[in-house]
């Protein structure tokens, strides 16, 4: 099933989920938190690790947001910046949505690869963006991964990833559907030549990402309270007709079922993406 | 643009033969696995070896049911994780004895619910694609009705994929897609052209191989005609190294969506 949490992007269900405004802002401008209602200058957004530091909601970041929170200053070097996304299908309605979505997001595309360091250490990294339909895998998303996955390999790189994703891109039909093959012949390659993919699941990761590079990651790191779910809650209710338990595909959930390795709050990703790549290098230190 | 829902009706008519029909006219002695070793037994999922001719195959179908009481127990064809497990089962035991692997598919997709995702339908799927994509023998999928979605494409990542001439291949159920982008269910007609998911557009496509004709519902001609062309792209596929086999399994997935950027 194609995953359609739409109603994620614009309502989070649960009362820890923070929202803020994800366009750059003004030096001066407020940002207010869902959850708690307090304000603060949106300029210590980064500094606060995009997390509200009254009541610990997480707030949405764009993917060049989170690259620039994470990898060392000025040492991201991107990759395939010249991908455009192609409207194959001719499907009704969808240039127009790609405009938009590239006018609102200022992106051409729902996902940024590169390589960086952090702390030091050298990595290829992926970060998809929850403001480009919804984080939705199309053709390009695809394309991107699998090339940044290959580079990786043959640069004998490790590769982090940041997922969010509604699902599969619906207007890109089976070439959508044809990227969770592509992404996993990529992602096996990289394993097969020995080298870590740390995965960093956050809210919401769903749908053909789950069912796909999200989940065949060497280690599995989820954000607090993060939704994580091949079905999205609604398809899912509207299958069986009853509710879902509370906490349902959270993140907390997958772990206690075994599917995520560890939940690590935005403070100590970095640190802990840090950790692991010693860890895991030439000669571990 | 010929009726693209017309195939989705055809693809889901009732009466219209299922993975156990093909299981029996294609193959022999049929032999059928049960379970994944973790869980339980899928019944969504058959799974056996029997014979091409002489030659050993794995053969992994998803199946509807033909009877009511049937098609409750095999859920429909709507698998759970442990059903997609159970195939990465049989495929792996296929791989340590060199048997080729035929797989038929025909599923509304992968099932929704509490348990699928408790116990992991996403991660069930994704490893399936990430093994086939690596497995060292031959491995064909044919589309038999219901291609649909990850839950079909955990069958898919071969290295032949055909389809029935009515048979159909989608990221999302027409209705699906119609109630998401226009919010209104019943436009699922429109969805279904606007999908492109019928045989002749995915061939069109270079997504599949080949399509096979129905022969106006004379499915023991059909059958016929695939034993034939399966016997042959066996023979071909089996002559190829298993290092260039698999870097033709990469390619053939590599390329799609990757022109025209």
């Amino acid at each position: 099933m194609t995953l359609f949490n739409k109603w994620l992007f614009k309502k989070p269900n649960n009362k820890l989920e923070g929202s803020a405004d994800v366009q750059e802002n003004p030096a001066d401008a407020l940002v207010a938190c869902d959850s708690c209602n307090s304000s603060f200058p949106a300029k210590t957004l980064p500094e606060q690790d995009y997390t509200c530091p009254r009541c610990g909601a997480l707030f949405t970041v764009s993917a060049r947001q989170r690259m620039r929170w994470l990898c060392d200053a000025d040492s991201f070097c991107e990759l395939d910046t010249d991908l455009r996304p192609a409207d194959r299908l001719q499907f009704p309605g969808y240039a127009e949505k790609l405009k938009k979505a590239q006018q609102e997001s200022g992106e051409p595309e729902g996902i940024i690869t590169g390589t960086a360091t952090i702390d030091g250490l050298p990595c290829a990294l992926f970060f998809m963006n929850p403001q480009f339909i919804m984080g939705s895998m199309g053709a390009v998303v695809g394309e991107k991964i699998t090339r940044l996955f290959e580079h990786a390999t043959e640069q004998k790189l490790p590769v982090i990833g940041y997922t969010v994703s509604g699902g599969a891109r619906i207007q890109e039909g089976i070439f959508s559907l044809m990227q969770m093959a592509k992404t996993s012949g990529a992602v096996l390659r990289h394993s097969q030549a020995g080298l870590l993919y740390v995965a960093v699941l956050t809210h919401p990761t769903t749908g053909g990402v789950v069912a796909s590079f999200a989940m065949e990651a060497d280690i599995i790191l989820a954000e607090p309270r993060a939704l994580i779910g091949f079905a999205g809650p609604r398809v899912i209710e509207q299958t069986i007709r009853q509710k879902l338990p509370e906490g349902f595909q959270r993140a907390e959930l997958l772990l206690v079922k075994g599917f995520v390795d560890r939940i690590v709050p935005r403070k100590e990703q970095k640190q802990e993406l840090a950790q692991l790549l010693r860890l895991h290098g030439r000669e571990a230190v | 643009m010929a009726g693209a829902f017309t195939h989705v009706q055809a693809a889901r008519q009732k009466n219209r033969p299922t993975a156990q029909f093909y299981i029996d006219h294609l193959f022999t002695g049929f032999l059928e696995m049960h379970g994944d070793r973790r869980f339980a037994d899928d019944r969504a999922i058959v799974a056996g070896i029997a014979r091409l001719d002489q030659r050993a195959v794995t053969v992994i179908g998803i199946e509807k049911g033909v009877d009511t009481g049937e098609k409750i127990m095999r859920n429909f064809g709507s698998a759970h994780p442990e059903g997609y497990r159970k195939a990465l089962r049989q495929m792996q035991l296929a791989e340590k004895f060199g048997r080729p692997v035929i797989c038929l598919i025909d599923t509304a997709g992968a099932f929704c619910g509490i348990g699928a995702e408790e116990r992991g339908q996403g991660q069930a799927i994704a490893e399936n694609l990430m093994t086939m994509m690596g497995l060292r023998v031959p491995i064909i999928s044919i589309l038999i009705g219901e291609g649909g979605s990850g839950g079909a494409l955990a069958l898919a990542v071969a290295d032949r994929v055909w389809m029935l001439e009515n048979a159909v291949y989608s990221v999302i159920s027409p209705e699906g897609a119609a109630s998401i982008i226009w919010k209104d269910a019943g436009k699922a007609e429109e969805a279904s052209e606007a999908l492109k998911l019928t045989a002749q557009d995915l061939l069109a496509f270079e997504i599949v191989e080949r399509v096979f004709s129905e022969e106006n519902g004379n499915f023991d001609k059909v059958t016929d005609t695939l034993h034939a062309a399966l016997t042959e792209e066996l023979q071909a596929l089996c002559a190829m190294e298993d290092t260039a086999r698999s870097e033709q399994r990469y390619r053939r997935f590599r390329r799609m969506g990757g022109n025209a950027l």
